[in-house]
């Protein structure tokens, strides 16, 4: 007990600070985290909604897939990208390894799946309900896509956030790939691991209450500005 | 809209990419030690360089350099290093400092090992007693200075029971289970000295000179890896060599105790 | 377009018939009410006329596939999660109209329908009878030369029902024409000019609602016209 008074008192600390590396790594977070969420999304929905919308032979299997993939271990998926970006390794010639935007892709391959199932499960119910509707008006597959997108798009966001959640949370594969690298690769998570490793676990707790406050503020402040943007509507 | 333009101020306000850097692989040693915060800044500012350092064992900074993600590395491990400068990988092998190792355990001390004369009779007394011990087993250069004086002792790591742990980790999370196991540990002197978490473990023994552990610094080979930057990693060995460079690594201190001895050769 | 002649078909739902075989040609006139008790193929058969039902055999042809323009009303009326006025637009945005057209047509229906006031509310926050009237709206908004309608006024009160009702005969009487289905036999007597009685499938009888009231031809009509269950 002794240790989580003391582990929220230095997040409390840190924070009132206002510390420049705390500020620095919790920004990076974010931005690796979003970036991530974003690019995932764009490639996760429309498929989400695709497979509710389309039947095709592979149909069933695509989906056992893609649930399955929603349980790939975080640690394997870096040190596959790992090999992969590595200098000798086959897209070595772009440098991507311990750069941020190596995080950012193995965090898309991560929560891909999972956007894309909890996408698809939203997608079907809407589906369901407006199948007749939009077979009767003729529409063509796209105008089915892009309906089911716009229409959902509040189960969407709820898809979005969690895979943001499993993004900012993940530390396994951001260490292999990014380095853990002070001013360069440092997230929240890999800071609180190097921080459990030097026994300093006051400022490893505070941290990870920095990054739980983080995640309650991303996920609070995007359904507040999801509630502004059509008040009274829903 | 106002979504998509907070998302788009986000990526936007930090640059993801950066130039003039140089990728240095150091072991967990090196950094726990809080010398690389000293050394660095200084290094960086004389240079005109950015350093960035990836912390890990000898054996990951070692395949790291091999397979050319880093420009240069700064690793305790002479064997190691000398065959990865005869494969062709480094271009050559600099000694820079030394610092030692320190064998920690219980207050209690339980295998007596406070009153021995040499590193090897501690260990034959912790393995007589069988007494929990904490080993890195992480192929890194604590680790692979913990086997050479377990060989001395004529002990085999390999027969040891249970009071024996191999937990294939870091040397902070290896003294996290240390702390939490009340084991005896190999440790090296700064990461002790820095951690946090001691609980009811002290420093029982030292000085020996097997527990010695060079530093040296091996710049990655340009004709095996075309992108490592080359020049800079030279500039930085200069520089590691320099009277500045010597004066603050011999002054660092942590709770008054001095860790580091500068050796290096021009 | 007209006429839209059904032949020899048949629908069958896991090896069981559900509809058919039935022969039938549509021609202009109307409106024409489908009547026959629940299970006996009166909403596979507007769903089959309308084209978005499989057929298993035999064909559903318009005279003139290309110029086909037909809507369909649901029994439980679909709602687009939008507002009252996107519900209305969205099927002239799918054929991707002007959008000055979009708002005068959006504007006409909305008056008509009585919603104006609900016009930037959410449709799910309508109640049944405002839905029901929404989705009528919104299936006459392409101007339609068929209008489908599967039981639109189960589960309604009385006012909603006049309304639509009313409605549903002003647009007749503007040239559109209505093929529904009712189980509602007063419903069926105030709007029907002519009447299909379907029973386990088939169409057991047909002909011009004061005939088919007056002197119905079958027992099974007849005991469905005196209230009695028919299995």
């Amino acid at each position: 007990m002794n240790d989580i008074t003391q582990g929220l008192l230095a997040a409390l600390r840190l924070i009132v600070a206002f510390d420049a590396e705390l500020w620095e790594i919790s920004l990076r977070s974010l931005q690796v985290s979003l970036t991530a969420v974003i690019i995932a999304s764009v490639v996760a929905m429309p498929f989400g909604a695709f497979l509710a919308v389309q039947r095709f032979k592979y149909r069933r299997l695509v989906i056992s897939i893609m649930n399955a993939l929603m349980g790939l271990p975080p640690v394997v998926v870096g040190l596959i990208f790992y090999i992969l970006l590595s200098r000798s390794g086959p897209f070595g010639a772009f440098g991507l390894l311990f750069t941020p935007w190596a995080m950012i892709i193995v965090q898309i391959v991560i929560i891909t799946p999972i956007i894309a199932s909890i996408s698809h499960q939203a997608m079907r119910e809407l589906w369901a309900e407006y199948h007749d509707l939009l077979i009767s008006l003729n529409t063509s597959k796209w105008q089915r896509i892009k309906t089911l997108i716009w229409d959902g798009r509040r189960n969407l966001l709820t898809a979005g956030l969690a895979g943001f959640g499993r993004a900012i949370g993940e530390v396994g594969a951001i260490m292999i790939v990014g380095g853990n690298i002070e001013h360069a690769t440092r997230v929240l998570t890999t800071a609180i691991a190097l921080e459990t490793g030097k026994g300093d676990f006051a400022l490893a707790l505070g941290l990870g209450f920095v990054l739980i406050g983080l995640a309650l503020f991303v996920n609070i402040s995007i359904h507040w500005l999801s509630r502004t943007e059509r008040e009274g509507r829903w | 809209m106002n979504r998509s333009l907070i998302f788009a101020s986000l990526l936007f306000s930090a640059n993801l990419a950066q130039a003039d850097i140089l990728k240095l692989a150091v072991t967990t040693s090196f950094e726990n030690s809080g010398l690389a915060d000293v050394l660095l800044p200084v290094a960086e500012a004389d240079l005109g360089l950015d350093v960035q350092l990836l912390v890990v064992g000898t054996g990951q900074a070692l395949r790291l350099g091999e397979a050319g993600d880093v420009d240069a590395i700064l690793v305790h491990s002479r064997a190691s290093e000398e065959a990865f400068v005869s494969d062709g990988f480094g271009t050559h092998r600099r000694e820079i400092m030394f610092n030692d190792f320190v064998l920690i355990g219980p207050k209690s001390d339980k295998a007596q090992i406070g009153a021995t004369s040499g590193a090897a009779e501690s260990l034959q007394k912790i393995a007589d007693a069988q007494a929990t011990y904490v080993s890195r087993g992480d192929d890194s250069g604590t680790h692979k200075t913990e086997l050479k004086v377990w060989q001395i002792a004529e002990r085999a790591p390999a027969t040891f029971g249970s009071w024996y742990n191999d937990v294939g980790a870091g040397m902070g999370a290896a003294l996290n289970t240390a702390s939490a196991l009340n084991a005896y540990i190999l440790s090296d002197r700064a990461s002790w000295l820095n951690f946090k978490n001691k609980g009811d473990l002290a420093l029982l023994f030292s000085g020996d000179p097997v527990l010695f552990n060079q530093y040296a610094y091996l710049p990655v080979n340009p004709a095996k890896h075309p992108t490592v930057q080359y020049e800079m990693a030279m500039k930085l060995e200069e520089w590691l060599l320099s009277d500045k460079s010597a004066a603050l690594i011999n002054n660092y201190q942590i709770n008054g105790e001095t860790l580091f001895v500068f050796n290096g050769q021009k | 377009m007209f006429p839209l002649t059904l032949s020899k078909l048949s629908v069958r739902r896991r090896g069981k018939t559900v509809l058919g075989p039935i022969d039938l040609v549509i021609d202009q006139g109307g409106p024409t009410m489908v009547i026959g008790p629940n299970g006996s193929g009166k909403t596979t058969l507007l769903r089959v006329m309308h084209g978005i039902e499989r057929i298993s055999e035999g064909t559903a042809e318009w005279a003139e596939p290309d110029h086909a323009n037909h809507a369909y009303v649901f029994q439980s009326p679909v709602v687009l999660r939008r507002t009252v006025a996107e519900n209305l637009s969205y099927p002239l945005r799918v054929i991707k109209r002007a959008k000055p057209e979009i708002n005068s047509a959006v504007e006409y229906w909305i008056e008509q329908i009585g919603l104006g006031k609900v016009a930037n509310r959410s449709a799910t926050r309508l109640s049944g009878g405002e839905r029901q009237k929404l989705a009528i709206a919104r299936a006459l908004i392409r101007n339609p030369e068929v209008l489908f309608l599967d039981e639109p006024c189960s589960n309604l009160d009385g006012q909603s029902t006049r309304e639509i009702e009313t409605l549903l005969l002003e647009t007749a009487k503007a040239g559109t024409r209505i093929i529904m289905s009712t189980h509602d036999m007063g419903q069926a007597r105030r709007l029907a000019a002519d009447i299909i009685f379907m029973k386990s499938g088939h169409i057991a009888e047909k002909g011009l609602a004061p005939d088919v009231f007056s002197t119905p031809q079958t027992p099974e009509l007849q005991a469905f016209l005196k209230g009695d269950i028919l299995e």
